[in-house]
């Protein structure tokens, strides 16, 4: 299963390297990246592979979530599903 | 591959334009509870319904975090109680109403609906019995939503039922005096109901329903606003392919995450209702979305034309998003829980007899609208006769739920709180219709019923 993981905050040294640290303990393998900076603000896009995560995806969800929090910024983890029904026939 | 845009564009609409699921609604089949002995069927519905919703809270709660999609109410539909209870030796069903309000409670549920009795074209011992039930049932449960159905186009319209409503809902208001009459949000009177609707207070569910089912409401007045704000000036044909390719994205939504249910829970997924459903949160308004397409206030000359517009292009555009679609679909316009209607009516531009004129070509009708204390039961019942004429005629679904809070004059403001918002106190008609409402009996089907 896919996910994707969307990160937004001020822009600072490390957070990249924070969020994939993160992802790696929970076993999630990052696929692709893109990032940007929008307004003053850093907003990240990453595809993941959560089939191997060590923990249910609604928790990795809060767990990012909260880790976001420490870090001073927007992390979420997100079925790709919703993105593809959304966008694509 | 999905690129950053739509990712930001998903992610936008969630956060700052309302998108959500409304409703997910898992619909039980009752019938097997029936007992002569009431207590022993108070029993069999507890057990029943604790049984099939046990996980559905859980369940919403775990994809409202997998997808980051807020599932704003997860809810529960029951077979008609009337037909439940009907083979129960007693003569009043409060009881039951009080069994389906404590099996909400177990399982987490804001609003359990299906209450209800089908009377179009006549009612059985048991619908009056229930029917005569609803005012102490609203006053003594929480989260109990009850529903009449009193016409249908093929029966046509039973008015022993609907002056009998008047007396209803005045009754209940009474009861519900100290909540400003909260208990008649809780009640609606419908033509042409529906048996797959997953919004409350209406839902039931039907007969011609599985064992168990669940249905999913979407909705997103907010979404289609802002979409709306990039065409400012177009033409209709413009504002009919943005309001259909937004219904589009907002019903695929609403697909994804009923299949997901559904599978997880173990029950077949029924429908997509494609609602565009308002919250009293400021931008997330239907009344907005029709003063965008250029009316300076909603309820000015034009609204029934924009509203027809809308409730057309949120059925096109949401159709092919999903495989099965039923339930309600279309725009609502309840007016104490949409920003724009409560300020349109409170400035006096949104009046009754417009609301009538919109329901002509909205997905629902009269609905969560204030009157004056004083307001007669003929009067409340007449207003339900109009208002099951245009469903009838017209072959949609009509609905009536009307609050004459005690005490209050026009001009006052009821507060409901929470999703139920507040509603400004709207004139009635003063001149009498009780003779009108005191002939009884049925107005024939109309022409249009004889389609075999």
């Amino acid at each position: 299963m896919k996910a994707i993981v969307t990160v937004v905050g001020q822009d600072r040294v490390g957070i990249i390297a924070g969020v994939c640290t993160a992802l790696a303990e929970f076993h999630v393998n990052v696929l692709d990246i893109s990032q940007t900076v929008m307004q003053g603000y850093f907003t990240m896009m990453m595809a993941t592979e959560v089939s191997e995560c060590n923990v249910p995806l609604a928790e990795l969800a809060t767990r990012m979530e909260a880790i976001g929090k420490d870090m001073g910024l927007s992390i979420r983890v997100q079925r790709e599903d919703i993105f593809q029904a959304m966008h694509r026939i | 591959m999905l690129n950053q845009h739509d990712i930001l564009q998903t992610l936008d609409m969630i956060d700052k334009r309302h998108l959500d699921i409304r409703t997910i609604t898992m619909g039980i089949n009752l019938l097997d509870c029936c007992d002569p002995d009431p207590e022993r069927c108070c029993e069999k519905i507890y057990e029943k319904i604790t049984r099939c919703a046990k996980d559905l809270v859980k369940v919403g709660e775990d994809i409202e975090k997998e997808f980051g999609i807020p599932i704003v109410n997860k809810r529960i539909s029951v077979t008609p109680m009337a037909l439940v209870a009907g083979a129960c030796r007693t003569d009043s069903y409060v009881e039951m109403a009080k069994t389906m309000d404590r099996a909400a409670k177990t399982c987490g549920v804001n609003f359990i609906g299906g209450f209800s009795a089908l009377v179009q074209k006549g009612a059985t011992e048991a619908d009056w019995k229930l029917i005569r039930s609803i005012p102490e049932a609203m006053a003594a449960t929480e989260r109990v939503c009850a529903s009449v159905n009193v016409g249908s186009t093929r029966a046509g319209i039973n008015m022993d039922a609907v002056a009998e409503m008047g007396r209803v809902v005045k009754r209940t208001a009474e009861l519900t005096a100290d909540n400003d009459g909260l208990g008649c949000a809780k009640v609606v009177v419908f033509a042409n109901a529906v048996e797959d609707n997953p919004f409350m207070a209406g839902a039931f569910h039907g007969v011609g329903e599985p064992e168990c089912v669940l249905n999913v409401g979407v909705s997103g007045p907010g979404v289609v606003y802002h979409a709306l704000q990039s065409v400012k000036g177009q033409p209709f044909d413009v504002v009919a392919e943005t309001v259909k390719k937004t219904a589009f994205q907002i019903t695929r939504m609403g697909q994804i995450v009923g299949r997901e249910a559904s599978k997880r829970l173990g029950v077949p997924f029924g429908i997509v209702d494609l609602s565009l459903a308002p919250t009293p949160a400021v931008g997330d308004s239907v009344a907005r979305i029709l003063e965008e397409m250029g009316l300076e206030v909603v309820g000015t000359h034009g609204t029934t034309a924009a509203l027809a517009l809308l409730n057309d292009a949120v059925k096109k555009g949401g159709v092919m998003a999903s495989n099965h679609v039923g339930g309600l679909s279309g725009a609502f316009i309840p007016v104490s829980e949409d920003e724009g209607m409560i300020a349109a009516a409170e400035s006096g531009t949104l009046v009754l007899d417009k609301l009538e004129a919109m329901t002509c070509v909205c997905s629902v009708g009269l609905d969560m609208i204030a009157v004056p204390g004083d307001t007669s039961a003929a009067t409340i019942s007449a207003i339900i006769a109009d208002e099951a004429a245009i469903g009838m005629v017209n072959s949609k679904t009509t609905a009536v739920r009307i609050i004459p809070a005690p005490g209050k004059v026009v001009g006052d403001r009821v507060e409901m709180g929470g999703l139920l918002g507040s509603a400004p106190v709207m004139p009635v008609h003063p001149e009498s219709a009780e003779a009108f409402v005191a002939r009884g009996g049925r107005i024939p089907a109309p022409l249009q019923s004889l389609r075999n």
